[in-house]
């Protein structure tokens, strides 16, 4: 008894080598596990039982950033946008940075959930879940910051087309209103997609629920899902459709997000590589971000047979194809802007690399370019300590990227006498370290109350799912 | 004719399958006997299992395409009006638009409006598409016959059930229970409705 009691209590705990096998026909996707019971008592005992005092410590130090999250806004609000440290012409710094980064980390979980999905990627069932969960937490905190820096956050209705007293609406050639739409429109759609794949998930909860408040709550949640197989009919059209239609989308906000910029007549903004640029950024950005929580959550809470050596493999393989992308379009910047002949971007851009902000410039390529290459090699993609390092290391690159562009294209445009330079106060990095409390007590209260892995569509990916197994077992695996 | 020989008080008949192979070949049968108000509930969707049972093809994406479509018109009427319009129009309150004139740009112009035109049609889509699929499956739905039977409860874990109505016309409570028999169930039981 003592041996299946150990044996189960260390399930999941133990990373197994699976990336040794061969590509070519089907890889198992789970590790150490047969049956389904077992897929669903892996993961749902994740939300069943209390979890390790490592998340207790996790949530008081994101719930104590938090607090000074709601201080440092309240602040503002009190006081004014002087609070920051905002001047002419920097008139955008942290809280655009941040924005544009808390979007971008959302882009991964979209990637992960509609375009995988697209590809047929059945690898992306162990992680797109809390891939999704991450998206809209990043979201939540990106839109923080618009939010807060209109300054005047009661007018932020001004924002919306809603009819009101003036007679005024928003203005439809702007960026910045389609951003309002970009990103409303792809939180709402990031949140139903997210919701309607995990229903079937919080009917397993419901079902084995032993308490009445949880029978109660999942109850709820879960809608009346009971798997129905003309319900599945229809989910998984729904389903195919959520993805295809999140697939444009996911592409077009982060470019919108770049039309911010581009559309403007700033040196170092005015180019039409930001799309792109942007896009491939993001999609870097939010993969290291999922490696970053994968790293620890799959360690915390005993998951490393659904979400394996070989999904972590996969997806530093795409930090280093997106972080390579990211280094092309550093250097063709400079390439067009020595090209172009115009005096002022080629300006800027030799300021960006050796101004007044070179060291945020050289951490990002640092950062960004030049580490990532260490993913060329199979045993740092498989090490958990390098590949959580690097993560980081993107994750911090990501973000002086986006302070390069906004900061020191800004500080320093056509005018000499019209340069400044910014520097941060105690609100703009107590509001940035606050947000991420915020995503990290939401992450938390994710990992400890809902299904972290899709379990439906891990199960539907495994061998035994396939309702011709037995007819065609003499064919081989096809 | 056959009248519905419904026992009141019973919801249907369950049958409990181990493999997603052992409830396709069942669902090909029952589908093939003929009945009609009948189910199958699975832990995740069964590859081919909707075929099997003879599932026609949800209209859900022409519902969709059509929400799509209406996104799109609503955004460039939305635009054109607010930005471009002098006249008044009644949207629940009377709503006047303001013809913005921005560096000597056209009144009309569209293609700096087909961001927003673009997301409206994404927004409207993909609500749609969950709305309508939960509305089409008669959900949310909060009590049901089936989410009260205990052994069902596996049906969201390892286990796969066919489930005969009552209400189908052929259901006769002595040979269906025979015929689920002979689809080699594990177990079969009857569920009450409460």
């Amino acid at each position: 008894m003592s041996s299946t009691s150990s044996q189960s209590a260390t399930k999941g705990f133990i990373d197994t080598d699976n990336t040794q096998q061969p590509n070519t026909g089907r890889v198992p996707l789970v590790l150490n596990m047969t049956t389904f019971g077992e897929v669903t008592h892996q993961v749902c005992r994740v939300a069943e039982n209390r979890p390790p005092l490592a998340w207790y410590v996790a949530f008081a130090v994101c719930l104590s950033m938090v607090g000074f999250l709601g201080f440092c806004v309240n602040y503002l609000i009190f006081t004014g946008v002087g609070v920051w440290g905002l001047n002419n012409p920097v008139m955008w710094a942290y809280d655009i940075t941040n924005f544009v980064f808390w979007v971008g980390i959302g882009h991964a979980g979209t990637l992960i959930s509609a375009i995988l999905f697209l590809f047929r990627q059945k690898w992306r069932t162990g992680i797109n879940r809390f891939a999704e969960a991450m998206t809209i937490f990043a979201v939540i905190c990106a839109g923080l910051f618009p939010g807060i820096h209109v300054g005047r956050v009661w007018f932020a209705y001004w924002l919306f087309p809603i009819p009101n007293s003036m007679d005024m609406w928003p203005q439809f050639r702007s960026p910045l209103l389609w951003d309002v739409f970009a990103v409303g429109t792809y939180f709402t759609v990031s949140l139903v997609f997210w919701y309607i794949g995990m229903v079937p998930d919080l009917a397993t909860l419901r079902d084995r629920a032993k308490g009445k408040f949880q029978q109660f709550a999942y109850g709820l949640a879960a809608i009346g899902w009971r798997g129905s197989m003309r319900h599945w009919h229809r989910y998984e059209v729904a389903y195919l459709l959520l993805a295809a239609l999140a697939t444009p989308l996911v592409l077009s906000v982060h470019s919108v997000v770049s039309f911010d910029f581009a559309v403007s007549q700033v040196p170092g903004w005015h180019t039409t590589i930001f799309p792109p640029y942007f896009v491939a950024g993001a999609i870097f950005s939010g993969f290291a971000m999922v490696v970053s929580l994968a790293v620890p959550a799959r360690q915390l809470f005993g998951l490393k047979d659904l979400i394996t050596l070989r999904h972590l493999d996969n997806m530093n393989k795409i930090i280093l194809l997106t972080g390579c992308m990211v280094g092309y379009a550093y250097s063709m910047e400079f390439f067009i802007a020595w090209y172009s002949g115009a005096m002022y971007e080629k300006f800027a851009f030799v300021n960006r690399a050796f101004g007044q902000y070179w060291w945020a410039y050289w951490i990002m390529v640092s950062c960004n370019v030049i580490t990532p290459q260490l993913f060329w090699f199979k045993a740092v993609r498989t090490s958990i300590p390098l590949m959580f390092i690097l993560s980081i290391f993107v994750n911090v690159g990501m973000w002086f990227e986006r302070f390069v562009i906004i900061v020191s294209s800004l500080a320093n445009d056509y005018l000499p006498s019209a340069w400044d330079v910014f520097i941060p106060t105690w609100v703009d990095i107590g509001t940035m370290v606050g947000a991420f409390g915020l995503f990290g007590v939401l992450f938390l209260l994710f990992c400890r109350y809902l299904p972290m892995i899709a379990l439906a569509e891990v199960k539907s990916v495994m061998p035994a799912a396939d309702p011709h197994a037995k007819h065609h077992a003499s064919e081989g695996s096809h | 004719m056959l009248t519905p020989q419904r026992t009141s008080g019973t919801y249907g008949l369950m049958a409990e399958f181990e493999t997603p192979a052992e409830i396709m070949e069942a669902a090909k049968k029952v589908h093939a006997a003929g009945y009609r108000f009948w189910d199958c509930h699975t832990p995740f969707a069964v590859h081919g299992l909707d075929k099997a049972m003879g599932i026609k093809r949800t209209i859900l994406p022409l519902l969709v395409f059509g929400a799509g479509a209406t996104g799109a018109i609503i955004g460039f009427c939305l635009q054109a009006f607010t930005n471009a319009a002098s006249f008044s129009v009644w949207a629940l309150v009377w709503v006047t638009g303001y013809p913005f004139l921005i560096s000597g740009k056209p009144l009309m112009s569209v293609p700096a409006w087909i961001p927003v035109m673009f997301e409206l049609t994404i927004l409207l889509s993909a609500l749609s598409a969950a709305g309508l699929m939960l509305l089409l499956n008669g959900l949310p739905r909060l009590s049901h016959p089936l989410l009260s039977n205990n052994r069902f409860r596996r049906a969201t874990d390892d286990r796969f059930f066919v489930v005969i109505e009552a209400r189908d016309p052929r259901f006769l409570r002595s040979k269906t229970e025979a015929f689920l028999k002979t689809l080699g169930a594990k177990h079969i039981e009857v569920v009450e409705d409460r």
